[in-house]
C-alpha cells in the first residue's frame, strides 16, 4: 500500500485539512499573544503602545480573578462528581436485564442533544424561577418557601444544569466500555466467591478506569469553555463569573482587548495541560 | 450477560431505570407539554399534566412575531453547510492518513486534536476583528466557515477510526484487480465507508446545530441560527414559558430525532476512537 | 507463460533493511513456496513481486519484462489475500467478476468467465451470495476464483489457509494442487507453515531475516539441509541437533538425526535414556526420551504398536548414514 505514486497522492490529500488548521490556530493565537502585550481599546482608538507583560500581571491580580478561578473550578469538580459517580451507576444499571432497555437508553442520553441556550432557558425559567418555576411550586406545596436558585444558590443550580447536560455523555461512554468486559470475567470473580460489592470494586471499577479516565478529561476541556448556560442564565453574576466567562467580559464587554487577551492566553495555556493528559491516553490507543 | 434472570429481578430492574430515565427526561417532556398549553395554564400552581386545552397557538405565535422559519433556514444551511465543507475536506485527509500512514501520521492526528482543545475565547477578539475585516460578521458564510474549522478534527478522527477498520488487503486486492484510484474509491472504498461517513456527518450535524459560542458571539440579526433567537428569550419574553416552550421545542426536535439514530457513533466521534 | 527473475533485489523501511541482496529465479509453471518463520521477509518480498511495494533497488523481471516501475494490476499477477480480502458489499459473482470489469471486459464474456470459475471451485450455488453469508473454506475459494478469471501470469498466496481450521486446511491444499495441475501455470505461496511447504511445493525457498537459507525441492531441503537453520525447520517433528562430545565423536560441532531415523528398543543400543512424554498419533508414536547425556531431550519416531510407558529404560540407536554433520558456522559437512 505504499508506492512512491500512492504517498505523493496521500499527501496532497492531506494538504488542505492540515493548512486550513493550521491557519485556524495560528493566525487567531498569534494575533492574541500580539494584543496581549499591548494596550488595545478599541472604544479609545485601539492601539496604545506596548506594556510588556503588565497585562498578565493586571489579569491576576485583578480583584475579579481569584473568585473566577474559583468558580470554575467549583463547576467543573462539581459537574464531574456527579456526572461521573450517576454515569457510572447509571451504566451499570442500564446494562443490567431490563424491558424497553433501547427506549430507557433515548430518555437517559435526550439532554445531550438539546442545545446550551434552550437547556440553560427551560431550567431557568420553567423550573428554578422562583414565582413560577416548577421547582418552587414543588417546594410550596411541600409548604417550604421556594429557594431563590439563581441568585441564592446560583453555583448549585449552574451545576445542575450543566451536569443534566452532560450525565447522557458520561453515561454513554461508561456503558459502552462496560458492554466490552468479558462477562466470563465476571462469572470466573462469581465461581471465586467474591461478592456483588467487592466484584465492583476489582472488576467492573478497574475495567472502567480508562473510560473513566476519558470522561473526565473530555468533560473538563470543554466544561472549561461553558458560556452558553451562564450568558443565558446568570450572565456571569451572583459569583457564577467563570474565567472563561470574565475573559469574554474584558474583551466583548468592557473592551479590553489587551487585558482580555492575557486571559486568553492563561485560559489556552490551562487547557493545553488536561489536553495534553488525554492526548497521551489518545495516543497509546493509537498505537493498538 | 448470556444468562437467564428472575423475572422479579428484571421487573425491579425495568422500574428503576424507567423512572430514572424519565426523571432525566423530564425536563424535555415538561417543554414539549408546556408549548401546548396557554401561558396560564403554563404558569398555573398546581401545574397542569395533560389534561389542557392543547393548542398550536403558541407554535403560530412565535413564528409570525419573530420570524422563526428565518432563524431555522440559517441554522440548517450553518449546520449543513459547515458539514459538507468539513466533508469534502475531511474525507481526502482521514483516507490519507488510515490507508497511506507515515511515521508522522500519529503526531498530525494528535496535533489536529490538540486544535480542538484550543478554548475559544482565547481567540475570540481575533477571530472577531478577522471577521470585521473580511466583512464576515453576521454572515452565514463566515460562522458556517468557523463551525466547519472547529469540528473539523473530529470529522478527520472520526472518519479516521472508520477508514481504519477497512482491511487495507482490501484495496491492494483492487489494485491487483486492475483498479485504479479513481475505480478504487468509487467502487470500493466508498460503498465500504458510507456507515462511516454518514454517522459522522450526522454527529456533525448535530454539534454545529447546538454549538453556543460562537454562533452567539459572531452573529446579530441576519445570520443568527437557532441558538442565538433562543438566547434572545434570556430578556424578558423568556416569562411567556409556552411561547418559550413552543420555541425550543422546534429548536431541539429535528436534533433530538437525528440525534437518537447516532448514539452509538457519539461515543467514538466524542471520545476521539478511544472507547469504542 | 509465468518466468520470474529477482536480480539483486533490495527492499528497506527507512533504516531498517528488510531484504538484503537477493537474486531468484521461479521457472514457468513452477510452484514454489517462501517458507520461514514470521518476519523473515516472505511476505514482503511476495508484495514486491506483487507490485504493492516499490522495490529499493534491483530488477524484477516478469516473462523477461523488466516490471518493477509497472503498477500492480498491469504486471499480469493475480494474488490470494490471507485474509482473503473480499469485497464485503459485493455479491460473490460481483467479487469474481471484478477485475474482469476492471478490464474493461463486455458482460457476456464476464459472465461467461465467472461461470466456469464457479462450476470448477464448486460455487456456482452461492453466487449471488454477500462473503459474509459464506463459510472460510468458501470464501476461500471465491477469493481463488477472483484470481482465476483473469488468467493471470502467476497465482501468488500470501498464507492463505491460515485463517482456515485444521481439517479444512488439508482440504484446500489439495485443491490448490489439483489446480495447479490443471492449470500449469506458475504459482507463488507464502506460509510459516513447513508441512504446507513440504506437501504443495515444486521449489522451496526457505528465508530467514531476508536472506535466502536455501533453495531446493522438498525432499533435496529434507535430505541435504544446508545448515542448522533449514536442518531445524524442515520436518515434523524436528530434527534432533546434538553438540559435544558425540558430536565430536563423527568429527562435527553438531550433529542432527531426525525422529524417524532412530532406532528404539528395550535391549540395547547406542545411546540410552528413560521415557518421558509419549504422544500416541495412533500410526506413529513419539517418544520425548529424558537423560540420554546428549543435551536435550530426544524425540524418537516409532510404530503405533511400540509401547513404553513413562520412566521406562530404553535403548536408543541413530541410523549412522542418516546423521547430518554441521561445523562450527553451522553449515553442513559435506
Amino acid at each position: 500500500m505504499s508506492t512512491k505514486a500512492s504517498r505523493s497522492a496521500a499527501r496532497l490529500m492531506l494538504a488542505p485539512a492540515v493548512i486550513l488548521l493550521l491557519g485556524w490556530m495560528l493566525v487567531p493565537l498569534t494575533l492574541t499573544l500580539i494584543f496581549s502585550f499591548q494596550r488595545y481599546l478599541p472604544l479609545r482608538g485601539g492601539f496604545q503602545g506596548w506594556v510588556g507583560f503588565e497585562n498578565y500581571v493586571r489579569f491576576v491580580t485583578s480583584s475579579a480573578f481569584w473568585p473566577s478561578v474559583q468558580a470554575t473550578v467549583i463547576i467543573v469538580g462539581g459537574v464531574l462528581l456527579i456526572t461521573v459517580t450517576l454515569g457510572i451507576l447509571l451504566a451499570i444499571l442500564l446494562d443490567q436485564p431490563m424491558w424497553g432497555q433501547g427506549m430507557v437508553r433515548i430518555l437517559v442520553i435526550a439532554p445531550f442533544f438539546v442545545m446550551p441556550t434552550v437547556s440553560g432557558l427551560v431550567w431557568k425559567n420553567m423550573f428554578m424561577d422562583p414565582n413560577n418555576g416548577l421547582l418552587s411550586h414543588l417546594w410550596r406545596s411541600v409548604g417550604a418557601d421556594p429557594i431563590i436558585w439563581l441568585s441564592d444558590a446560583s453555583m448549585l443550580s449552574i451545576i445542575l444544569i450543566v451536569s443534566w447536560q452532560w450525565l447522557p455523555f458520561a453515561t454513554l461512554i461508561l456503558l459502552t466500555a462496560i458492554q466490552s468486559l468479558d462477562s466470563e470475567q465476571l462469572e470466573a470473580a462469581e465461581m471465586d466467591g467474591a461478592p456483588m460489592l467487592s466484584r465492583f470494586w476489582h472488576i467492573i471499577l478497574p475495567h472502567l478506569a480508562r473510560a473513566i479516565t476519558i470522561v473526565i478529561l473530555i468533560q473538563t476541556i470543554f466544561l472549561l469553555a461553558i458560556f452558553a448556560e451562564i450568558f443565558v442564565t446568570t450572565q456571569g453574576s451572583f459569583g457564577t463569573r467563570t474565567l472563561t466567562y470574565l475573559i469574554f467580559q474584558r474583551v466583548l464587554e468592557s473592551q479590553n482587548v489587551g487585558l482580555g487577551s492575557a486571559g486568553g492566553i492563561y485560559a489556552v495555556i490551562l487547557a493545553n495541560i488536561f489536553a495534553l493528559f488525554l492526548m497521551r491516553i489518545v495516543g497509546k490507543n493509537l498505537d493498538r | 450477560m448470556a444468562r437467564s434472570v428472575t423475572t422479579q429481578r428484571k421487573s425491579l430492574n425495568t422500574f428503576i431505570a424507567w423512572t430514572i430515565g424519565l426523571l432525566i427526561f423530564f425536563p424535555i417532556l415538561w417543554t414539549i407539554l408546556t408549548s401546548f398549553k396557554t401561558e396560564a395554564q403554563a404558569i398555573a400552581d398546581p401545574p397542569v399534566w395533560f389534561f389542557f386545552d392543547w393548542t398550536l397557538e403558541n407554535y403560530r405565535v412565535v413564528q409570525e412575531r419573530s420570524n422563526y422559519s428565518r432563524f431555522l433556514w440559517n441554522s440548517i444551511i450553518i449546520a449543513g453547510g459547515s458539514t459538507i465543507l468539513g466533508m469534502i475536506i475531511a474525507i481526502p485527509a482521514a483516507w490519507s492518513m488510515a490507508f497511506v500512514p507515515s511515521n508522522r501520521t500519529k503526531d498530525i492526528l494528535l496535533w489536529m486534536l490538540s486544535t480542538k482543545m484550543l478554548p475559544a475565547v482565547g481567540v475570540l477578539y481575533p477571530i472577531y476583528l478577522i471577521f470585521i475585516r473580511f466583512g464576515l460578521l453576521d454572515t452565514r458564510i463566515g460562522l458556517t466557515l468557523v463551525l466547519m474549522l472547529i469540528n473539523l478534527p473530529i470529522m478527520v478522527w472520526m472518519l479516521y477510526t472508520y477508514f481504519k477498520e477497512i482491511p487495507g488487503e482490501i484495496l491492494e486486492a483492487a489494485r491487483m484487480d486492475g483498479a485504479g484510484l479513481k475505480e478504487e474509491i468509487l467502487y470500493v472504498l466508498t460503498p465500504m465507508a458510507i456507515p462511516g461517513i454518514a454517522s459522522t456527518v450526522l454527529l456533525n450535524i448535530i454539534l454545529a446545530w447546538n454549538e453556543a459560542f460562537w454562533t452567539l458571539n459572531l452573529t446579530a440579526a441576519r445570520a443568527a441560527p437557532l441558538t442565538a433567537f433562543i438566547a434572545s428569550y434570556s430578556s424578558p419574553e423568556g416569562l411567556f414559558y409556552a411561547k418559550l416552550s413552543a420555541a425550543s421545542t422546534m429548536a431541539i426536535a429535528p436534533i433530538l430525532i437525528l440525534g437518537w439514530f447516532s448514539q452509538k457513533q457519539l461515543v467514538r466521534g466524542l471520545t476521539f476512537g478511544a472507547v469504542k | 507463460m509465468g518466468q520470474i527473475v529477482l536480480q539483486q533485489v533490495t527492499k528497506s523501511f527507512g533504516e531498517v533493511t528488510v531484504i538484503p541482496p537477493l537474486d531468484l529465479t521461479i521457472e514457468d509453471g513452477e510452484f514454489t513456496v517462501f517458507v520461514g518463520p514470521s518476519g523473515c521477509g516472505k511476505s514482503t518480498l511476495l508484495r514486491l513481486i506483487a507490485g504493492l511495494e516499490d522495490v529499493s533497488s534491483g530488477e524484477i523481471r516478469i516473462d523477461g519484462k523488466e516490471s518493477a516501475s509497472i503498477p500492480p494490476a498491469k504486471r499480469g499477477l493475480a494474488m490470494v489475500f490471507q485474509s482473503y480480502a473480499l469485497y464485503p458489499h459485493m455479491s460473490v459473482r460481483k467479487n469474481i467478476a471484478f477485475p474482469l470489469r476492471m478490464a474493461g471486459l463486455d458482460r457476456a464474456e464476464q459472465d461467461r468467465r465467472v461461470e466456469q470459475a464457479a462450476s470448477v471451485l464448486n460455487l456456482t450455488d452461492y453466487l449471488d451470495r454477500r462473503p459474509g453469508q459464506l463459510s472460510g473454506g468458501q470464501r476461500q475459494r471465491v477469493a481463488i476464483g477472483r484470481a482465476i478469471v483473469r488468467e493471470p501470469a502467476a497465482f501468488l498466496f500470501d498464507e492463505p489457509l491460515s485463517n482456515l481450521d485444521a481439517a479444512l486446511r488439508v482440504g484446500m491444499r489439495l485443491e490448490i494442487s489439483e489446480l495447479h495441475n490443471r492449470l500449469k501455470t506458475t504459482m507463488i505461496y507464502v506460509t510459516h507453515d513447513q508441512v504446507e511447504a513440504m506437501t504443495m511445493a515444486d521449489k522451496i525457498v526457505v528465508l530467514r531475516a531476508g536472506f535466502i537459507e536455501q533453495v531446493g525441492s522438498p525432499l533435496e531441503l529434507y535430505k541435504n539441509p544446508r545448515n542448522l537453520f533449514v536442518a531445524g525447520f524442515i520436518g515434523s517433528p524436528k530434527m534432533n541437533l546434538i553438540e559435544g562430545a558425540e558430536a565430536a565423536k563423527h568429527n562435527a560441532t553438531t550433529i542432527g538425526i531426525r525422529p524417524e531415523h532412530i532406532h528404539i528398543s528395550a535391549e540395547g543400543g547406542a545411546w540410552s535414556g528413560t521415557v518421558g512424554v509419549s504422544e500416541h498419533l495412533g500410526s506413529d508414536t513419539f517418544f520425548h526420551v529424558q537423560d540420554t547425556g546428549l543435551g536435550d531431550t530426544v524425540t524418537v519416531r516409532a510404530d503405533g504398536e511400540v509401547s513404553f510407558r513413562h520412566g521406562d529404560r530404553i535403548f536408543l540407536t541413530p541410523r549412522d548414514e542418516m546423521i547430518h554433520r554441521f561445523d562450527a558456522q553451522g553449515l553442513r559437512i559435506a
